[in-house]
């Protein structure tokens, strides 16, 4: 239908990124892809969001949407009526799942970072800890917003589950790269059981990437700034 | 017998539970204001929020809701034949939501250190929250408000800066939102302190100074 371009400004290993493709894909809807060199961006991707210049960009008939979340609930409002509702209709449930997805972001993705590339072994052990707490809290989370049913969204995949499931690979890898099992069976039955369920969507299979490609990717990445940290440390300390 | 009306969970100083009150007034909502005494949380909001026991919470007919911007939306909704905060049009809501984001991440975090620092760090961190708060005036550009003709969803977000940062500029001896400077953001504040929900709501001008007065004492000699 004329009117309804759509381009999608990513990068393999980006969580955010796959968020917006697994909501394009649960839609059903058509896009353009366009992979971006995050060392070496594209004019599109700075004239497209000159605040942060940072990936996903969504680009509606030219017009630029940036942040996951805004970006998943854009595709929600925007495309009301193709494919199915990711945000539950009534209102005090919206509200609970966007309580949970902002959680997620805070809570849980700060202290994973901390975790993954705390500069000493004490910090990385309180991320460790502090991650572990708030992985229970969502448990909590998803058995008051599943209702006993397999999903966040009940019977069918909602907006928390895209918020949870665009960063599956980057939670299958962490016990790879943050030294912790995050989905534990015996601590985290339920999401033990989402993780499962969400892994076998459709949409999850064709948008997630391989959990191995991207814990070497981040362990390389890792690596890399570390080494930047150390050598621009060394510079500093030659100059006093 | 189940629990009807609206309470705000909230705190008299607190930039986040005023949002959820000018919300509620905006739709002409009746509601019960609970101060609370963050030092000494009550059981009635540790129970409503025990996930971040934070204010403020919403409780609508018993059943709560925290995270100020949720709450904002959530009364959108819940009251949707009233005022309308959010933009009509999903573009331009999207837009909305990426500067309350942008505003509550960035900005926020440049103009803590204004607080917390003096002297030349002080210069250099209040320069940074300028450059700051002039990207965040781009979505003011040709508009009366941050939601047009009328007060919308960033404008309740926001709106404390017109009351709480001349305050803060006060207490730590700094000057940020300037006319040469943040002209657009200057001139929205006079028009945003003149609405009339807000104008109802506002914390005390001299307490809030005596407080944050005393809380840059407390941090610097820290």
């Amino acid at each position: 239908m004329a009117g309804d371009e759509l381009k999608l400004l990513g990068a393999w290993a980006s969580p955010w990124v796959s968020r917006v493709q697994i909501a394009l894909h649960l839609k059903g809807l058509n896009y353009e892809y366009v992979e971006e060199d995050l060392d070496n961006k594209s004019d599109l991707l700075l004239e497209s969001n000159p605040v942060h210049k940072k990936v996903p960009v969504l680009i509606h008939d030219g017009k630029p949407i940036c942040e996951s979340l805004v970006i998943v609930q854009y595709i929600d409002e925007a495309f009301a009526s193709t494919g199915p509702s990711l945000l539950p209709v009534d209102p005090y449930e919206r509200a609970i799942a966007r309580f949970w997805a902002a959680f997620i972001d805070d809570k849980l993705l700060v202290p994973w970072k901390q975790a993954f590339s705390g500069k000493t072994e004490e910090e990385k052990d309180q991320g460790r800890k502090q991650l572990l707490a708030a992985v229970e809290t969502l448990e909590g989370g998803l058995m008051e917003c599943s209702k006993g049913k397999p999903l966040f969204g009940g019977d069918s995949v909602g907006y928390l589950d895209v918020v949870l499931g665009g960063l599956l690979s980057w939670l299958h890898g962490t016990e790879a790269l943050c030294g912790v099992e995050l989905f534990d069976a015996g601590r985290t039955p339920l999401l033990s059981a989402w993780a499962e369920r969400f892994g076998a969507l459709d949409a999850a299979k064709a948008v997630l990437p391989d959990v191995g490609k991207l814990v070497e990717f981040a362990k390389m990445r890792r690596a890399q700034l570390a080494a930047a940290e150390a050598a621009a440390a060394a510079a500093a300390a030659k100059k006093n | 017998m189940a629990e009807k009306g609206v309470k705000v969970f909230g705190m008299w100083a607190s930039p986040m539970a005023i949002r959820v009150e000018w919300a509620l007034r905006l739709k002409g909502v009746d509601y019960e204001y609970i101060d609370e005494d963050l030092a000494n949380k009550s059981d009635a909001l540790l129970r409503y929020n025990p996930v971040t026991k934070k204010v403020p919470v919403l409780v609508h007919d018993g059943k709560p809701i925290a995270e100020s911007t949720v709450i904002v939306e959530y009364v959108d909704e819940a009251w949707k034949d009233g005022y309308p905060i959010m933009p009509a049009d999903p573009y331009e809501r999207a837009q909305a939501r990426f500067w309350a984001r942008f505003a509550e991440d960035k900005c926020n975090a440049a103009l803590y250190p204004v607080f917390t620092t003096t002297g030349d760090t002080q210069s250099e961190v209040v320069r940074e929250a300028q450059r700051c708060l002039k990207t965040l005036e781009t979505a003011l550009e040709g508009k009366k408000f941050f939601g047009g003709d009328a007060v919308g969803y960033l404008d309740l977000v926001v709106g404390w800066y017109a009351h709480w940062l001349p305050v803060v500029e006060e207490a730590s001896g700094a000057t940020v939102v300037t006319d040469e400077e943040l002209p657009l953001l200057k001139a929205w504040f006079d028009r945003f302190l003149a609405i009339d929900v807000v104008r109802a709501t506002l914390p005390d001008r001299d307490r809030l100074l005596a407080l944050n007065k005393a809380r840059r004492e407390q941090l610097l000699a820290a």
